[in-house]
């Protein structure tokens, strides 16, 4: 039988209730998933307020005050603040996006972070990805074409370099992957679209010479076809690509191919 | 002794590399290659290194678009350095920099195009072709993303050769023996457990402190922890006076807007209306180098000329540049500006304001990446096993003023050598032996000491206070008064460390533990940056003082070389380096520096 419930041990209970509203401005509510793995206990989801009247206008702001104002223990990862590196990628009510380009004021009266959903936990808002980074590792991406000794560059035409917009741009935040129902279900061996992605961008690529064999190694029932077109990836993206759209691409090249 | 009881795991190989980023990366690179034993750690994922965030581009005398000439390139570093940039590090930098892109583009970098298939290159701030007569178009670009590209193909690379990442470790201390590096400690924020990396030789590639300051456009993590960690090895670090501030950072959240957008035709105006660059630098105008733009906006605010409710910035145009343009050379800056500043570029100017970018400021190297400056006080002396590049190190190539798009280049031509001379040395050193344990117990002390601190008062309020003082005391413009303000608001800071308190004892991601290392490393940097500012008695580069508001070649061609002795700053001084190490090249001689 399957479980759709988690086990008992990872059922959030409630959590500290840390402050109260009390002679704030802009008070702006936040649940907060909390686990530690220094202890048995499940997780926990913490409340407390936060006055938007003297915070940064991003989720991300709202974190790193809560960190420094009220709880220092609370552990999430963050760099550039600017939606660039894709430290921050979390579950912010109920979608995947980067805190640090989310603005509070877009969202609803209650702020529930979460961390990015189905994958292990390490500690509170801090994902392990070492899953998702190992299967980038497997579709080598990397261009594959003989070395050339020249002490100039490979020529490639402004069309076909604009292929690549749209994929090489993808910042590795995980937010499309963990929010397709699909990698939740079969992420040993569904490839899930960040990565997908990133196959495309080296089969789009004009320099790189491994087309067919990058194809090939795709072709199989899960690395690839376990992509229903849900389109949550593109949903969620929060540079506004387009994985789907990618996974499509490759699924007519192969087609093409076979035909 | 500790609190703690921590398990130790000892490694042991040719090169440990600390830091993920352009520099560390490229450097990791050149020694898997090699087949060298090589292990990179690094406090982020690779690809989140805050190289991912520059945008404009990597210069390089490739003449794709017009006429160019590597010693045009020099000329143009020497002068935007305001003559402290040794010449020949930067004559070896501007002639390897074509080789180096073209690597680049061969691992597989997407940069833009010309019509003809080649890289594209836009026009940047300070580079111009004959010696000063032209605008150059050196700045090779993907799109406005160049940062991103780079680091993601040069991590995509490191796969290839599989390189040996520990990723999420945060480095303690250097192990230090007799004036020798023998090796780091580091702790596994996942495992909670605590590593010693024994090597031959240490690379530091740990990047630049601007956190010190207020308003950065640096990334939370660009803390320094290089520079600190040389310090407290009683190090030097080399001209930290020296902080760039670059001219569009946007109003309020200081994130960057690459100098891109002026290298494509943007332009700045005060609250007239006006483009007053035409009044300070009648040839180059918007794209001066990044020191005289700074000061000249500050001077419109000062003036009471600046835009907005309280007339504290400037604004950057872009709309006339058309849609097309910027959707296709400045699509990254453009989501910005619509993000953080409210902003369409297509319709609106942005808001912005100088803003903390860049230390020129590191620990002093050779043309090889070497460091130089030895814990005995010699100024000269090679450290053996200890490199520094990319931002972590000086050798001096951006001296006073770095140039823009000259930061990319710095990290991949010295990334590059370091590899080589790492693999150079390598053939004489053995693997390296593990080392008695006395050589890092102080350093767990020091550790320990902060994760079981509990005082009552937090690491973000003495932070908030170090960056408040670095932003009216040590900033664009500077005189005697402030900068002694200065130095003691830091002192008092510092002093506050004693009484800090940190919640989270844990040894797994125990991110208030990491903050508090951080904060204790940063306070050692904004120290050494007032005390050494406050000893220049002259105006060079971005160090301007209205006290002394001229260059004084006669006293001050020399770099800075400051040490912490038991909390006391000793300085001493190095004369610039103007011989320019090759014949293809004579010494650019001083001269008036006018844009």
């Amino acid at each position: 039988m399957a479980e759709f419930r988690l086990p008992k041990n990872s059922r959030p209970q409630k959590g500290a209730r840390h402050n109260s509203d009390l002679g704030m401005k802009s008070p702006r509510r936040f649940e907060i998933y909390r686990w530690s793995p220094d202890s048995d206990d499940p997780p926990k989801i913490d409340e407390l307020y936060v006055d938007l009247a003297t915070c940064g206008p991003m989720v991300l702001d709202a974190i790193i005050k809560i960190k420094d104002e009220i709880d220092s223990s609370l552990t999430f990862r963050r760099s550039c603040r600017e939606g660039i590196c894709g430290s921050c990628a979390m579950n912010i009510n109920g979608v995947n996006t980067l805190a640090c380009t989310q603005p509070l004021d877009d969202l609803g009266d209650v702020v529930r972070l979460y961390p990015l959903p189905h994958m292990p936990v390490i500690k509170d808002l801090v994902p392990d990805l070492s899953h998702f980074f190992e299967q980038h590792r497997s579709i080598e991406p990397w261009l594959k074409a003989p070395e050339i000794v020249s002490n100039t560059e490979r020529l490639q035409s402004p069309e076909d370099r604009e292929k690549l917009d749209g994929s090489y741009e993808c910042i590795l935040c995980a937010c499309c992957s963990t929010s397709c129902p699909s990698y939740w279900w079969n992420s040993d061996r569904y490839l899930g679209p960040a990565n997908l992605l990133q196959a495309y961008r080296w089969i789009a690529d004009s320099r790189d010479e491994e087309t067919g064999s990058r194809l090939e190694s795709l072709n199989d029932s899960f690395s690839l076809y376990r992509c229903h077109t849900i389109m949550n990836c593109t949903n969620a993206c929060p540079k506004g690509l387009n994985p789907g759209k990618a996974i499509g691409e490759i699924k007519s090249m192969i087609a093409k191919n076979e035909s | 002794m500790p609190t703690g009881n921590y398990k130790i795991q000892h490694h042991q190989h040719d090169v440990v590399v600390v830091g993920a980023g352009g520099a560390g990366l490229r450097s990791c690179l050149g020694l898997s290659e090699a087949g060298l034993s090589t292990a990179c750690i690094t406090k982020v994922f690779p690809t989140r290194s805050h190289t991912v965030a520059a945008q404009g581009g990597m210069s390089a005398a490739l003449a794709n678009m017009g006429e160019d000439d590597w010693r045009w390139h020099m000329y143009d570093t020497v002068k935007g350095s305001d003559w402290l940039g040794d010449q020949e590090a930067i004559s070896f930098m501007c002639k390897e920099a074509p080789s180096a892109v073209i690597e680049l583009e061969h691992y597989g970098v997407p940069f833009s195009r010309t019509d003809e298939g080649k890289i594209y290159q836009r026009a940047f701030g300070g580079m111009t072709t004959n010696f000063g007569q032209g605008q150059a178009q050196r700045t090779c670009a993907a799109a406005d993303r160049t940062g991103h590209a780079i680091l993601h193909t040069l991590y995509q690379q490191s796969l290839k050769h599989n390189a040996e990442f520990f990723i999420e470790y945060f480095a303690i201390d250097l192990i230090m023996e007799d004036g020798e590096c023998r090796g780091v400690l580091a702790w596994c924020l996942e495992t909670g457990e605590l590593h010693v990396f024994w090597a031959g030789q240490v690379i530091l590639g740990t990047g630049g402190y601007g956190r010190a300051y207020f308003s950065a456009t640096s990334a939370h993590t660009c803390t320094g922890d290089g520079n600190a960690m040389a310090l407290r090895a009683g190090l030097p670090l080399q001209d930290m006076e020296f902080v760039q501030f670059h001219p569009t950072g946007v109003y309020g959240s200081g994130c960057l807007i690459t100098e891109g957008a002026r290298g494509e035709g943007g332009f700045l105006t005060n609250a007239d209306g006006e483009r007053f660059m035409e009044r300070y630098a009648p040839n180059a105008k918007d794209l001066a180098s990044r020191d005289v733009v700074s000061r000249s906006m500050t001077m419109e605010i000062r003036a009471g000329r600046g835009v907005g409710r309280d007339e504290d910035h400037i604004y950057l145009h872009l709309e006339h540049l058309g849609a097309d343009i910027l959707a296709e050379r400045l699509p990254g800056i453009s989501e910005t500006a619509r993000i953080f500043a409210g902003v369409d570029v297509c319709k609106s100017p942005i808001p912005v304001i100088p803003t903390v970018h860049y230390n020129m400021g590191g620990i002093p190297t050779n043309i090889h990446g070497e460091c130089i400056g030895s814990a005995f006080g010699n100024d000269t002396e090679v450290v053996p096993g200890l490199m520094a590049i990319g931002e972590a190190g000086c050798v001096s190539v951006h001296g006073a003023n770095r140039l823009g798009s000259n930061s990319l280049l710095d990290l991949i031509v010295f990334g590059r050598a370091s590899a080589r001379r790492a693999v150079e040395n390598a053939k004489t050193k053995p693997l390296a032996k593990r080392g008695n344990n006395a050589l890092f117990e102080p350093a767990i002390s020091r550790f320990d000491h902060m994760r079981y601190s509990d005082g009552g008062v937090s690491t973000a309020s003495i932070r908030l206070k170090m960056q408040r003082a670095m932003q009216s005391n040590c900033a664009v413009f500077r005189n005697q008064q402030v900068l002694e303000e200065g130095v003691d608001e830091i002192e008092a800071t510092i002093e506050r460390l004693s009484d800090v308190g940190i919640k989270d004892r844990s040894m797994i991601w125990n991110t208030d533990l990491v903050e508090a290392l951080e904060l204790e490393n940063l306070l050692s940097q904004a120290k050494v940056t007032v005390h050494s500012a406050l000893a220049r008695q002259e105006s060079r580069g971005a160090h301007a003082r209205d006290d002394f508001p001229d260059r004084d070649d006669v006293n001050w061609m020399s770099h800075t070389n400051a040490r912490l002795n038991n909390g006391l700053v000793g300085l001493s001084y190095r004369p610039v380096v103007l011989e320019t190490g090759t014949t293809e090249v004579e010494t650019i001689a001083p001269k008036a520096r006018v844009y």
